[in-house]
């Protein structure tokens, strides 16, 4: 049965093979398509709904995968890269607490152009101990090298998780790569989700031949070496290169997808932002309210609009800039703080991207849903109103508006 | 009654209040789920973090004729569900209910007993004693089957058939047999010995 449907901001084709899968099991059924060689986990909430589905493709022999239950996330992404160096496909998936305690080793994976394939279920950090939704995981990984993609439903969940793979591994990459959905939200959230035929999936994500591999003693190569003054500099040099390069690989994995699946999907989602005066930037699972918010607006006469960021790691900054140049007010909606810095991640990146071209709208960081705190339409047309009036009146302006907080 | 006949009631959106263990989240699921096999476009979502067996506990189903664009917590439900009456007066349970609403219950005392404790007004009240009906056929309050049947009665989005075979498929991976003839037993009984009584405005 062919309908019309939206997935994301996109209008698509839904062909009637869908499946009620939450957003954690689409990620578990792309995983077992895919059939990574090493799969290390340590569980951890939200997270967990993963590996639980994806257990049970491992026990049942569905495939070929070694999992390793391992003491801790540090040692679970420490085997991945061990995996990884030996030419293995590998994958984790964490969760807040648990991609904290990866930290040390997020950059060990980068720096050793290792594509190594992350799922990672938002959770804000502690103290106080929440377990619930934010970015705040996610932004504290921004600067070490990873590509991060971020999804809206369960059905990206698992159109990511293929895409991701397709970018690591791209020679012109050859970086870590995670795809990033929100905690509980997205990742318990059940819905229909288009799933590919297995054989689709193992022909769009190929064989992973690895470029060097530890174990080739025909063609030994160090990983990892102790990489002092003279050369430590060049060698992130070419991570920068390979980070540049990710951008058009992106796009062109997520073009190539699109042609596949009738899903498309950009860098950055535009909706309704023709003639649009006042528009919210978002990304994640927020992204599908702000839709319906402009909706109700745009019937009230307010010519609003919604730009989302998908790709956050590279930064599309010339895509972002290009959507927000009409744009008189922006609201940079932020899942995470950046304590003590003139505004969070996402708003200090898009003013760079507009800076950078000269782009000036009245620009204002909108923080939002911290600790899974609900965001409902009426707080984003809260949102939309607030960032009109400070647009009308000077003495109004604040750089940051605090959303739903009770103060 | 088919979909058609209910074109104007979709998108509909159900909270359902309950305590975990009693099947709260897998009723919501087992909903959706129907309503896909149906063709409508389902959202399932649990609203509880680090509860354990006996917490109060929500979940929440949109189902309409698009892929959900909203994520989060339904705020002004069509559809409460209530799987255990202990919660009656400990939780907000009609909060955001919407006027002209529909309220499931599960409960041994009637729908006029419900409507004069709980002073309900504008409303289609629906009662059925799921714990007893679960209490002879499973032999443990899990009353998410008998209140399914009961909710289809009063919100038939999805035929019973459909759930029937939800059931099966769902409950099948997990048990055995017997457990699912009992549960698919349960819903009927449910559907069957729901009481509803519509209460006007005043």
């Amino acid at each position: 049965m062919a309908r019309q449907v939206r997935a994301g901001s996109v209008r698509i084709q839904a062909r009637g093979n869908a499946v009620a899968l939450s957003g954690g099991e689409a990620v578990a059924y792309a995983m077992r398509q895919i059939d990574p060689d090493v799969v290390a986990v340590y569980p951890i909430t939200p997270q967990t709904v993963i590996v639980e589905a994806f257990s049970e493709s491992v026990a049942e022999g569905k495939v070929g995968t070694e999992m390793i239950h391992v003491e801790s996330e540090h040692a679970a992404l420490s085997a991945c890269i061990g995996a990884a160096a030996a030419g293995a496909r590998a994958h984790t998936a964490t969760s807040g607490p648990g991609l904290a305690l990866m930290w040390e080793v997020l950059g060990v994976a980068s720096g050793m152009r290792l594509p190594i394939v992350m799922h990672l279920c938002t959770r804000a950090l502690s103290a106080p101990i929440n377990i619930m939704c934010d970015h705040s995981d996610a932004m504290a990984m921004r600067d070490l090298g990873w590509v991060m993609l971020f999804g809206e439903n369960p059905q990206e969940a698992y159109d990511q998780a293929l895409i991701v793979q397709r970018v690591a591994e791209h020679r012109d990459v050859l970086l870590p790569s995670v795809n990033v959905i929100d905690g509980f939200t997205v990742t318990h959230s059940v819905e229909g989700v288009e799933v590919l035929p297995d054989e689709v999936v193992a022909s769009f994500v190929g064989t992973y031949s690895p470029l060097y591999s530890l174990l080739d003693p025909q063609r030994r190569v160090t990983f990892g070496a102790l990489d002092p003054n003279e050369y430590y500099y060049e060698h992130k040099r070419q991570q920068i290169e390979a980070m540049k390069n990710a951008l058009p690989v992106v796009a062109a994995t997520l073009q190539e997808f699109g042609e596949l699946t009738g899903r498309h999907y950009n860098l950055v989602e535009e909706y309704r932002t023709e003639d649009a005066e006042v528009v919210l930037v978002v990304m994640g699972s927020t992204a599908g309210t702000v839709r319906i918010a402009v909706d109700n607006l745009r019937e009230d006469g307010v010519r609003a609009g919604v730009v989302r960021v998908r790709c956050f790691r590279p930064f599309p900054a010339e895509e972002v800039a290009q959507a927000l140049r009409r744009a008189k007010l922006v609201g940079v909606l932020d899942r995470s703080l950046s304590l003590g810095a003139p505004g969070s991640s996402l708003y200090l990146e898009v003013m760079a991207a507009l800076s950078q071209r000269m782009l000036s709208p009245y620009l204002v960081n909108v923080v939002h849903g911290l600790g899974g705190r609900n965001t409902p339409v009426r707080i984003i047309k809260e949102a939309f109103s607030q960032l009109r009036l400070m647009g009308l009146e000077e003495q109004r302006r604040e750089p940051i508006l605090y959303l739903g907080v009770r103060e | 009654m088919s979909v058609e006949a209910l074109a104007l009631k979709l998108p509909v959106e159900v909270r359902w209040h309950g305590r975990g263990g009693q099947g709260v989240v897998t009723a919501s699921r087992l909903l959706a789920e129907a309503a896909l096999k149906e063709g409508l476009f389902p959202q399932s979502l649990p609203d509880f973090g680090a509860e354990r067996s006996g917490a109060p506990l929500m979940a929440y189903t949109r189902v309409g004729r698009e892929h959900p664009q909203e994520r989060g917590h339904v705020l002004e439900p069509q559809v409460v569900v209530v799987l255990d009456s202990t919660l009656l007066g400990r939780v907000k349970i009609l909060e955001g209910l919407i006027q002209g609403g529909i309220l499931v219950v599960n409960t041994s005392a009637s729908c006029e007993a419900l409507v004069d404790r709980l002073q309900l007004r504008d409303l289609l009240v629906c009662t059925v004693d799921a714990t007893g009906i679960a209490m002879k056929l499973l032999g443990r309050n899990i009353p998410n089957s008998p209140v399914l049947g009961a909710f289809l009665r009063v919100v038939p989005i999805v035929p019973l058939g459909v759930m029937e075979e939800t059931i099966k498929e769902r409950l099948g991976l997990r048990m055995g047999a017997k457990v699912v003839q009992a549960n698919l037993e349960a819903l009927h009984q449910g559907y069957q010995r729901a009481q509803v009584r519509g209460v006007a405005w005043n």
